[in-house]
C-alpha cells in the first residue's frame, strides 16, 4: 500500500486555487472538500484543513525540528482554514489540530482524515506524506498461517507481583523443534498497536523471520520496572526466561534469545543486557529513551528520566558488550533522534555488531511496527536461505 | 549415474522431461523438501500420468522421531551442534570476505591483486575447513548412534531401497535443503541410487547404459552434489554471504548449483559473482534458472552450452572440450 504519490506538484496548490475562485461561497468550499483528501498532498507540499467556527486553529504535532504550534490561516470569507507544511518523500507524522473559541482551546483529532494512529495515551490523526508506503506485510494475510497466543502468570518475587505474559507460539509449533526465543517489553501495546502478532505470522510465513516463540510481557509500574531496575532484570533473566526454557521448546543459548523494546522499554531491554552480558545474544532496541547528559544535571526529561539519564552516563563513561548483535531504529522527527544517533558508536566501540535505521517518521507504534522487518529479520532470519522451491 | 538437473518448477517441465525419456514403469517421487505439505503432491502425480510412487521420506522421518526417541534426541543435538558450528563459520566469513570484497576494489595493481588472491584463497580454506568439520561432527553423530542398527531407520532404508530398485526413474523436487539433504542421508538414498544405477531400468525404450535416471531441480538438485552452498542476496535483512552448507548426496561432484539464480543472486554485480565463481573453482558454478535442462554425462560432467558463472563474474555458457 502506497501513500499519495506522484511527482512533486508544478501547478499552483489546490488550496491557491480555490483562493482565487470568485464567488467563494459556502457550496464551493463544500465542493472542494467533497474533492480532496485531507490532508491535500501535493508533492512534497501538504495542505491541512480545518472547518468551522473559531478564533484561532492550530496544527499541533510533535515533529522534532518543527514548531510544534503551526498556526493555520482563514481562508477570507468563509470558514475554512489552511496551513501548508513541506514534508519530505516518504514521511509519516501524527498530529492534532486545536481549536481555541474565546477562552477554550480544544484538541481535537482531524474532523476532515479519517486515518487514525493509536496508541496507550489515545489517537491521533496520521499524516501519509507523498511516497510513504505502509508495508503490505503489516496487513493480515489470509494466505499466513496463524500462530497461537497462550496467557500465562509468571509469579516473581524480584517484582513482588503476579506477571501476565502473552505467548505467541508460531504456527506448526513443534515440541521436537527448537526455537529462538524473543521478549518483548510493553507486549500488550506492540499486539494491540504495533499488530505484532499479524506481523509475525506475515514475515514467518513469507521465510523473513524464523519461527520465533515471542513472550509478550507486561510492566506494573512501567516507569519504575523499566529505568534500569536490577528487580526487572533478575525477573525477566533469573524468573521468567528459566521457566520459559524449562516448559517450551527453546534454543536455550545467546545466539537464540533476544531483548526487545521501544523507548522506555529499549531502556529496560539494554539493562538487562547489561546486568546478564553472557545471557542475551540480541537485542531490538527502537526509539530507546537514551537520554544523556555530556555536563551538568539537566537533561529536560523531567523525574522519570533520572535513573536512565545515570544509567546511560555510566554506560556511555564505560561502554561494555551486552550481547553480539544490537539492532537500534529511530525516526528522524522523534526528539530521540540525536540520542540513538549518538549510541549506535558506543555500542560499536564496545564491540557489538550494531545495525542502526531511521525512517522518516515519530516516536509512534506504527514507526515501530514499520521497522519490525528489517529488525526481525536481522536478529532471526528466516529460512529462506534454505528454500529452493 | 545419469542425472537431470532442472530449472525450478513454477512453470512445469518434468512431465515433458519424463516422457523424452521413454520410461516404462513407476517414478519414485522426493518431495520431502515441502516439509510438513510432503503428500500434497497431486499435481505432480499428475505431471507423471499417475505412474508416481512417493517415497514419504519426511513421513518416514516423522515416524524416526516418534518411534525411535533416543535417536530422535540425538538428532535434536546434533541439530545444536551443527547450528553453532554454522554461526561461528558464518561469522568468520564475514570477516574473511569483507577483506575479499575490500580488496577486489583497489585490485589493480599487482600487489593488490597478489593480496586478493590471498584473500580468496583464505576464504576457500575456511569453507574446506568448516565442512570437514560438519562432516566430522556428522560422522561422529552417525557413529554413535548407527542409523543401521536402529531398527525402524533400517525397516525404512530398506522399504526405500525397494521402491527405488522398482521404480523407472527417481525424482527429487525442491524444497528445504536442509531438511532433504538430512532424509536422503538418514534413508541411504545415495546407496540405494548407485544400486539401481548398475541395474537396467525397467522399460523397454530405455536404454541400458542410460541407468536409471535421476530428474531434479532447485533444492532437490542442489541435495544432489558433494558440496550444498546456500545463497540469497535479496534477503530482507540485506544480501547473506554464500555460505558451505554440508555435503549433498555427492552423486554430481565439482558443481555448485544455483537455482533461482536469477532472483536470488546479484549477477549484475560482476565483482561479487567473479568472488563467488572464484572461491569455488574448479567446481562450476552452474545456474538453473526456469526452463533450464542439464543432462549430465556418466561421468556426472555438464554438456556445452550450459551456463556457468565465469571466472570474471559474468554467466557465460560451457564451451566443449
Amino acid at each position: 500500500m502506497t501513500g499519495p504519490s506522484g511527482p512533486p506538484a508544478r501547478r499552483k496548490l489546490a488550496i491557491n486555487r480555490l483562493r482565487e475562485r470568485r464567488p467563494l461561497d459556502a457550496a464551493v468550499v463544500d465542493r472542494f472538500l467533497a474533492r480532496h483528501e485531507v490532508p491535500i498532498i501535493e508533492g512534497p507540499r501538504c495542505t491541512f484543513l480545518f472547518r468551522g467556527e473559531a478564533d484561532e486553529v492550530f496544527l499541533i504535532h510533535r515533529t522534532f525540528g518543527l514548531p510544534d504550534h503551526l498556526p493555520l490561516r482563514r481562508l477570507y470569507g468563509t470558514d475554512l482554514w489552511y496551513a501548508v507544511l513541506e514534508l519530505p518523500e516518504g514521511s509519516r507524522i501524527e498530529y492534532q489540530l486545536e481549536v481555541v473559541r474565546g477562552e477554550k482551546r480544544e484538541r481535537i483529532n482531524d474532523p476532515l482524515n479519517p486515518r487514525l494512529a493509536h496508541s496507550p495515551v489515545g489517537s491521533s490523526s496520521v499524516c501519509y506524506a507523498y511516497g510513504h508506503v505502509i508495508p503490505d506485510w503489516t496487513q493480515p494475510d489470509p494466505e499466513a498461517r496463524a500462530g497461537s497466543l497462550l496467557d500465562l502468570v509468571v509469579p516473581s518475587r524480584a517484582l513482588r507481583r503476579d506477571c501476565q505474559v502473552t505467548l505467541y507460539l508460531p504456527a506448526r509449533f513443534r515440541r521436537t523443534a527448537r526455537y529462538p526465543l524473543l521478549i518483548v517489553h510493553d507486549g500488550g501495546d506492540y499486539l494491540r498497536y504495533a499488530a505484532a502478532r499479524t506481523v509475525l505470522d506475515n514475515l514467518i510465513h513469507r521465510l523473513d523471520v524464523a519461527e520465533t516463540v515471542v513472550a509478550f510481557t507486561y510492566p506494573g509500574d512501567r516507569l519504575a520496572e523499566y529505568a534500569n531496575s536490577a528487580a526487572h532484570a533478575r525477573y525477566l533473566t533469573a524468573e521468567l526466561l528459566p521457566r520459559l526454557e524449562a516448559e517450551f521448546p527453546l534454543a536455550g543459548r545467546p545466539s537464540g534469545r533476544c531483548l526487545m523494546g521501544a523507548s522506555f522499554g529499549a531502556v529496560a531491554s539494554l539493562a538487562t543486557g547489561y546486568r546478564y552480558p553472557d545471557v542475551y545474544g540480541s537485542l531490538l532496541l527502537q526509539s530507546g529513551s537514551f537520554v544523556f547528559t555530556d555536563i551538568g544535571s539537566d537533561h529536560g526529561g523531567g523525574p522519570p528520566f533520572n535513573p536512565v539519564v545515570r544509567f546511560v552516563n555510566r554506560y556511555r563513561a564505560a561502554p561494555r558488550r551486552v550481547a553480539d548483535k544490537v539492532f537500534v531504529s529511530c525516526g528522524i522527527y522523534e526528539p530521540l533522534i540525536i540520542p540513538n544517533r549518538s549510541m549506535v558508536p558506543t555500542f560499536e566501540a564496545a564491540g557489538m555488531t550494531v545495525r542502526y535505521v531511521e525512517a522518516r517518521d515519530g516516536h509512534s507504534w506504527e514507526n515501530w511496527r514499520d521497522r519490525l522487518r528489517e529488525g526481525l529479520s536481522w536478529i532471526f532470519p528466516g529460512p529462506q536461505k534454505f528454500f529452493y522451491e | 549415474m545419469r542425472v537431470i538437473l532442472l530449472g525450478p518448477q513454477r512453470r512445469p517441465t518434468v512431465d515433458a522431461v519424463v516422457r523424452s525419456l521413454g520410461l516404462d514403469g513407476p517414478v519414485a517421487t522426493i518431495t520431502a523438501g515441502w516439509q510438513e505439505r510432503e503428500a500434497d503432491d497431486g499435481e505432480l502425480s499428475r505431471r507423471l500420468d499417475g505412474r508416481d510412487t512417493a517415497l514419504g521420506l519426511y513421513r518416514r522421518w516423522l515416524d524416526v522421531q516418534d518411534r525411535d526417541p533416543v535417536y530422535a534426541a540425538g538428532e535434536r543435538a546434533l541439530q545444536g551442534v551443527l547450528a553453532e558450528l554454522q554461526d561461528t563459520y558464518l561469522l568468520r566469513l564475514d570477516y574473511a570476505l569483507q577483506a575479499v570484497y575490500a580488496l577486489a576494489r583497489r585490485a589493480d595493481t599487482r600487489p593488490a591483486a597478489q593480496a586478493l588472491a590471498a584473500a580468496v584463497a583464505a576464504v576457500r580454506e575456511l569453507d574446506r575447513t568448516h565442512l570437514r568439520q560438519v562432516d566430522g561432527v556428522r560422522g561422529e553423530f552417525f557413529e554413535r548412534l548407527p542409523p543401521h542398527d536402529r531398527p525402524i531407520i533400517a525397516e525404512h532404508r530398506a522399504a526405500v531401497a525397494r521402491l527405488i530398485s522398482e521404480s523407472a526413474a527417481v525424482v527429487v523436487a525442491g524444497g528445504h535443503v536442509n531438511v532433504l539433504a538430512d532424509v536422503l542421508h538418514l534413508f541411504n538414498v545415495a546407496a540405494a541410487l548407485n544400486a539401481a544405477a548398475r541395474e537396467p531400468p525397467a522399460g523397454p525404450a530405455a536404454s541400458p547404459a542410460a541407468g536409471r535416471p535421476v530428474i531434479a531441480w532447485s533444492a532437490g538438485a542442489m541435495a544432489l552434489t558433494d558440496r550444498i552452498v546456500l545463497f540469497h542476496d535479496r534477503a530482507p535483512q540485506g544480501p547473506g554471504h554464500p555460505e558451505v552448507y554440508g555435503t549433498g548426496l555427492s552423486v554430481l561432484r565439482d558443481v555448485v548449483l544455483l537455482p533461482h539464480a536469477r532472483t536470488r543472486l546479484l549477477l549484475d554485480n560482476a565483482p561479487r559473482m567473479a568472488v563467488f565463481a572464484r572461491r569455488f573453482d574448479p567446481a562450476r558454478c552452474v545456474l538453473l534458472d526456469n526452463g533450464t535442462r542439464i543432462d549430465t554425462d556418466d561421468a556426472g560432467c555438464c554438456p556445452p552450452g550450459t551456463r556457468v558463472l565465469a571466472e570474471d563474474g559474468r554467466v557465460t555458457a560451457l564451451e566443449a572440450a
